[in-house]
C-alpha cells in the first residue's frame, strides 16, 4: 500500500507546505553523521602526517608525534562504531535500483546542468550510493589493516611480511577515502541547498523535486497517514 | 674537553684518562628518516664494522651482559623453557641475543652447534630508516652506524615493517623503538662496542670496515683449510652491505643460523609504499582537492529554480487531496 516506504526512511516527511520543506535527516542521524565526519577529519589529518614527511608538522595539532600515533587508531575505532550506526540507517535506501543505471549513463548531463533529462530518483542517486558503498568498503579495509599494524595493542597479530602489505594497503585505502571524501563534500557544496539537510535537517521542496522526485512523491503520498509509520 | 676523541680502530683499546669531546656529531649524519635534504657532511668518517666470527663463538653471552650493562637496560626475567636463548627474543631491553641452532650436518654426519649473535646489522641501505615517518627518528652517520634518536621516535612500529632482519622492538613503557646502536656513544669517544670488548674468544671484533673485511678473509681461509669448504663472509649486498658482518662456516646456507636471510633486501612492498605511492598519492589527493575548488569557483552551481519550488508545492498539494479509497 501507499504506506510502505520504498524510497524514504523513517522520519522523512513533508514538514511545511507553503513553501514546501521536507525533513530529510532526523537530529539523531545528523549527530551521528557529524560525529563520523569529525572522526574522519581527525583521521585524515593525523594519517596524512604519517603518510608524507612534508605533512608531519600536522602532528602538532594533536600534541606531537607520540600522541598522534596514540590517537589515530582510537579515533578510528570511534569512527567505525559511529559509521556502523549510519550504515544501519542508510544501507537499504542505498541498494542499487534500475534507475541508477540510466542516471549514471547521463551523468554528463548532470554536470552540464541538464538535470531534467535524468530519471526520477528516490532518496539517493547513484553517485551518493557509490560514496556510501565506497566508504563502507574502505572503512572495512582500513579497520582491518589498521588493527594489523596497531603496534601498541597488536604487536604480534600478524607476521612482518603481512604487516608490510597491511601498511601499504592501509595507505592506499586511505588515499581512496580522501578522494571519496572530496567528492562527498564537494557534491554537497556544488548542489546548492544540500548542506542544510545535515545542519537543519530539512531541504526545500524544490530541492527534493529537482534531485529526488520519487522520494518527494512518496512523502507527499504519505501525508495524512499515520506519521509514526 | 677541547680535544676530539679519535675514531676507534679496535675494541681492545682502553679509554684515555683525559676526557675527550664526542667525535660523532650531528653534522656527520648522512641519512635521516623522513628528511629529504640532509646537508652534505663536511667530513667523511672512516666506515666502521663489527665482525662476528660465528666459528669462534662459545655462546657464553658475555656480549649480552656487556650490552645490558653499557646500555643500562633491564630485560625481564623469563621462564626457562628448555632452550638456550635467554631472553627468548630480542626485546626493547635486549639489543643483542645469542641464537642457538642444533644442526646435524648431512655431509659429515657431525652434530654442530651453531650460535649466532643476533642484532642490528647496520645496513648501508637501512629499511627501518626508509619506512620511518618521523623526521630524524632514525639517522645514519658517515661511518655507517644506524642509530635511533628516541626523542624523535613516535613508536609507530613502521621500522619493524621496514627491517629485513626483524630487529627493532618497541618499548612497552617508553613507546619508542629500540635496537643495537653499535655503541654509537662509545664510538663517539674512541671506544669499540661493549659486546666486542667483553667477548672472551675474540669472536667479536671491531674496527674499520676495511680491516674487518681483511680479518674476515683471513678467517675464511683458515676455516677452509680446516675443511669448511663453504666458509665465507656475510656482508649482504642486497642492503648495500652491512656494518655488522658474520664469518660463517656454512656461508652457502645462512638460514641454518636461526633463519639468517639468504638475500636480505628492503621488501618491494615497503619500497612501493615509501617510494612512488607517497609522491603520487599526495599529488592525486592534492589535484582532486584543487580540481574541486576550481570547479567550485568557475563552474555554474547546481541550483534549484523558483519554478521547481512551485512544482513541489503543486505535487504536495495534489497528493494531499483525498482520493477515493485512499484513506481507508
Amino acid at each position: 500500500m501507499a504506506d510502505k516506504r520504498i524510497y524514504s526512511a523513517p522520519g522523512d516527511r513533508i514538514e511545511t507546505k507553503h513553501p514546501v520543506t521536507v525533513n530529510r535527516y532526523r537530529g539523531y542521524t545528523r549527530l551521528n553523521h557529524w560525529v563520523t565526519a569529525a572522526c574522519m577529519i581527525v583521521l585524515l589529518i593525523s594519517g596524512l602526517s604519517f603518510f608524507h614527511p612534508s605533512l608531519f608538522f600536522l602532528t602538532g595539532l594533536f600534541g606531537g608525534g607520540q600522541t598522534t600515533r596514540w590517537l589515530h587508531p582510537i579515533v578510528g575505532l570511534i569512527l567505525v562504531a559511529s559509521f556502523l550506526l549510519l550504515f544501519a540507517q542508510m544501507w537499504k535506501l542505498n541498494l542499487p535500483r534500475r534507475e541508477d543505471v540510466e542516471w549514471s549513463r547521463k551523468f554528463g548531463d548532470l554536470l552540464q546542468g541538464n538535470e531534467e533529462s535524468l530519471p526520477e530518483l528516490g532518496k539517493y542517486n547513484a553517485g551518493q550510493k557509490m560514496v556510501f558503498w565506497g566508504m563502507s568498503g574502505l572503512i572495512v579495509v582500513l579497520v582491518t589493516t589498521g588493527i594489523m599494524i596497531w603496534e601498541q595493542y597488536f604487536p604480534d597479530l600478524v607476521s612482518i611480511p603481512v604487516r608490510r602489505i597491511a601498511v601499504a594497503v592501509h595507505s592506499l585505502a586511505a588515499l581512496f577515502t580522501i578522494l571519496i571524501f572530496i567528492v562527498h563534500v564537494y557534491a554537497a557544496i556544488w548542489t546548492r541547498g544540500t548542506i542544510r539537510a545535515m545542519t537543519r535537517g530539512t531541504v526545500t521542496g524544490g530541492w527534493a523535486f529537482r534531485h529526488h522526485r520519487k522520494w518527494l512523491r512518496e512523502l507527499a503520498g504519505r501525508q495524512g497517514s499515520d506519521p509514526s509509520k | 674537553m677541547s680535544e676530539r676523541a679519535p675514531e676507534p680502530v679496535t675494541a681492545a683499546a682502553n679509554p684515555p684518562l683525559q676526557p675527550l669531546a664526542s667525535n660523532l656529531l650531528p653534522s656527520d649524519v648522512v641519512k635521516a628518516s623522513a628528511t629529504s635534504n640532509v646537508p652534505a657532511p663536511e667530513r667523511q668518517l672512516t666506515p666502521v664494522a663489527k665482525l662476528i666470527d660465528v666459528s669462534k663463538c662459545i655462546g657464553c653471552k658475555a656480549c649480552q651482559s656487556a650490552c645490558i650493562e653499557w646500555n643500562d637496560t633491564h630485560p625481564d626475567l623469563e621462564e626457562n623453557v628448555g632452550v638456550y636463548e635467554n631472553p627468548h627474543d630480542l626485546t626493547a631491553d635486549m639489543f643483542t641475543l645469542m641464537r642457538f641452532t642444533e644442526y646435524e650436518n648431512p655431509v659429515t654426519n657431525e652434530f654442530e652447534w651453531l650460535i649466532r649473535k643476533d642484532g642490528c646489522m647496520h645496513c648501508a641501505d637501512p629499511g627501518c630508516l626508509k619506512a620511518c615517518p618521523a623526521p630524524g627518528a632514525i639517522v645514519q652517520y658517515s661511518n655507517g652506524i644506524v642509530d635511533f634518536i628516541s626523542d624523535n621516535c613516535i613508536g609507530c612500529g613502521y621500522c619493524i615493517a621496514g627491517c629485513p632482519f626483524n630487529i627493532p622492538r618497541i618499548s612497552k613503557t617508553a613507546h619508542v623503538s629500540k635496537k643495537c646502536t653499535l655503541c654509537s656513544d662509545r664510538v663517539a669517544v674512541g671506544q669499540g662496542p661493549a659486546c666486542a670488548k667483553a667477548c672472551p674468544t675474540k669472536a667479536i671484533s671491531f674496527g674499520t670496515k676495511e680491516d674487518m673485511v681483511t680479518l674476515a678473509n683471513e678467517r675464511v681461509e683458515d676455516l677452509k683449510s680446516r675443511g669448511y669448504d663453504h666458509a665465507g663472509l656475510y656482508d649482504p649486498q642486497g642492503v648495500g652491505g652491512t656494518h655488522v658482518m658474520y664469518v660463517l662456516h656454512h656461508a652457502d646456507q645462512p638460514s641454518l643460523y636461526s633463519g639468517l636471510p639468504e638475500d636480505p633486501q628492503i621488501s618491494p612492498v615497503v619500497r612501493g609504499w615509501k617510494g612512488p605511492a607517497k609522491t603520487v598519492g599526495l599529488a592525486v589527493a592534492g589535484l582532486a582537492a584543487a580540481g574541486a575548488v576550481l570547479h567550485g569557483i568557475f563552474a555554474r552551481p547546481n541550483e534549484v529554480t523558483a519554478h521547481e519550488e512551485g512544482e513541489a508545492e503543486e505535487l504536495v498539494e495534489d497528493r494531499n487531496r483525498p482520493q477515493g479509497g485512499r484513506e481507508a
